[in-house]
């Protein structure tokens, strides 16, 4: 069972391609990376599968569903969340308050004009609970942009698993975390559920070899290998766009 | 203090109810009876702050400018006075037959809202107010056109009480709108809803990762805000018996934009103090300096948004927390 695929799947901007004939298979609960060197088309196919943008052409599947042409916020409710790779947070609200916002609205709750968001204990207690699991409860009533940088990124990771998705898609979960705080987030990365399936896109090789199960190699927009962690690690082609000029 | 009573407290205060809340709505009543000679530009207060209140809705919390939010007033204006004119002269039916109107009329334009930049916003929401504005004045028929729309006379609120000379009757209505409407925005965005609006307003895109769907959240509130514009303006059709062409004209919506931004942007009273501060300077420079009220309003409106920056919004909140030496994380 495939939890995301993609089949022949183009983004072209004007006359530059960015994602060039890509059909993907990650299977479920797979932890499946996605790397290449700086301006291989990582990003864009995260924002493709998102729908952020929509494909020049090619098809998306969530789940064996056709989702190509579906809204950003209806793949969501379908199950696939994602994070950022530079924080995309609501400036002055507390994380408190958006972490019940992501999860009142997974339950439908943000239709609710007439009660206010205390009277929704369900979701507050939910709130909490995952505040807690993300050591952001101390912090729960202080505007977000007042966080230490290493918070804001668990914020961001915390509010896309509390979308409940079956794909989670993390860009760089670990960018411009200082190096304190960075084991904190990559602890939380590696507990994750595991029938939650996890696309990972990362720089950070270590990382990436100890966390995945399976790595899709981009360049220039084009799939270029795909294989296990051994197989890539040995590939010599991978070695030498990538691996090579990175170390 | 554990995480519970911690969380269940800054939810709490959310939605309390301030001392100055109280305190401002207890002098507006006693108003009533202090300033009995005051009441026409009372009510006149009333009206700018439901109308701010109104504009406050999309561009406080939802993040949606407007240069043309008078359409709406102006048209609950002339369904208030066309249906008091030719059919039900009682005021609250009228009130809320405009709400309706202009509530539609949103609900129709709110597409235009829905995509684009701030600049294309305030581009075709100028342009609906025009050709409002254009409609009205041809359609003499129906509106009267450049001469306005008078043979207006209100029977008694509800059948009971009389607009008197006086205006006292009048206020009173007035205020007892702007009570109740403000109760009801209060609740709205206090609501989970209201949260999703303030959540769009800083960050679309991430509201729509968490499965928002911006476009719905943003029509519903922009109807709901053309309907409390459309109430504003049936409450001057009713109190003066009159519609001027004047309701639709661009000055209107640029002076709502300027009430909230001296009272400051996205929590709810800024329309309120912005309305009184707004009118009672007006009526002051216009006294003291007849041929230059318009240069002291502009010069005050460039000081107030050098001295908040680019930070518009919840200035007062920002000013109160300064005067009080602590940092202004309330502060929207």
């Amino acid at each position: 069972m495939m939890a995301l695929e993609t089949r022949n799947l183009v983004k072209r901007f004007g006359g530059f391609t960015a994602t060039h004939d890509v059909s993907l298979s990650i299977r479920k609960g797979a932890r499946h990376a996605l790397i290449g060197p700086n301006g291989a088309g990582k990003t864009t196919l995260i924002n493709l599968f998102t729908g952020v943008f929509a494909p020049t052409s090619g098809q998306i599947l969530l789940g064996g569903e056709d989702i190509t042409t579906l809204p950003a916020h209806a793949r969501v409710a379908r199950g696939l969340s994602r994070t950022f790779q530079i924080n995309q947070l609501f400036g002055d609200l507390t994380p408190l308050e958006s972490m019940m916002l992501a999860i009142g609205e997974r339950k439908g709750h943000g239709r609710r004009f007439w009660r206010t968001l205390a009277a929704d204990r369900d979701v507050a207690e939910e709130a909490l609970a995952t505040l807690e699991r993300f050591r952001l409860a101390h912090v729960m009533a202080v505007s977000t942009n007042l966080l230490p940088y290493g918070k804001q990124r668990l914020l961001e990771i915390a509010l896309a698993i509390a979308a409940k998705p079956k794909v989670l898609l993390l860009d760089e979960p670990a960018a411009g975390v200082p190096e304190e705080e960075r084991e904190e987030v990559l602890a939380i990365v590696r507990s994750l559920p595991e029938d939650v399936t996890v696309v990972l896109i990362e720089h950070d090789m270590d990382l990436v070899f100890s966390f995945a199960d399976r790595i899709s190699v981009l360049a220039a927009g084009a799939l270029f290998a795909e294989g296990t962690v051994e197989e890539i690690a040995r590939d010599p082609q991978v070695k030498a766009i990538y691996l090579g000029e990175d170390a | 203090m554990t995480h519970h009573t911690q969380a269940s407290e800054f939810l709490n205060a959310r939605h309390r109810w301030r001392l100055w809340e109280i305190a401002l709505w207890l002098l507006a009543v006693a108003a009533i009876f202090i300033l009995p000679s005051q009441l026409l530009i009372l009510t006149e207060i009333a009206i700018l702050a439901l109308f701010a209140v109104s504009l406050d809705l999309i561009l406080g919390y939802a993040g949606i400018v407007s240069l043309g939010h008078t359409a709406f007033f102006g048209l609950g204006a002339y369904a208030a006075g066309i249906l008091a004119r030719d059919y039900v002269s009682e005021p609250v039916t009228g009130l809320v037959f405009a709400g309706l109107i202009s509530g539609l009329f949103g609900l129709a334009t709110s597409f235009l809202v829905l995509r684009g930049s701030d600049l294309t916003r305030l581009m075709t929401t100028f342009g609906v107010a025009m050709l409002l504005a254009e409609l009205g004045n041809q359609a003499t028929w129906l509106t009267g056109g450049a001469d306005g729309l008078s043979g207006i006379s209100m029977s008694p609120i509800l059948g009971l009480f009389e607009f008197d000379l006086y205006g006292r009757n009048g206020y009173i209505y007035c205020l007892a709108v702007l009570i109740v409407l403000t109760f009801v925005a209060r609740r709205i965005v206090n609501s989970p809803f209201g949260l999703s609006l303030m959540a769009i307003k800083r960050n679309p895109r991430r509201a729509a990762m968490l499965g928002i769907s911006p476009k719905r959240r943003i029509v519903a509130i922009y109807s709901v805000s053309a309907a409390y514009a459309g109430m504003a303006g049936a409450l001057l059709a009713q109190t003066t018996n009159f519609v001027s062409p004047d309701v639709l004209a661009f000055h209107r919506s640029a002076d709502v934009l300027l009430v909230l931004v001296i009272g400051g942007a996205g929590y709810l009273y800024g329309g309120i103090f912005g309305a009184i501060i707004f009118t009672l300077l007006r009526d002051w420079l216009s006294v003291a300096t007849p041929q230059y009220w318009m240069f002291w309003i502009g010069l005050i409106l460039v000081a107030i948004v050098m001295i908040g920056r680019e930070r518009l919004t919840g200035w007062p909140l920002l000013l109160a927390a300064r005067l009080r030496g602590k940092p202004a994380e309330d502060a929207r």
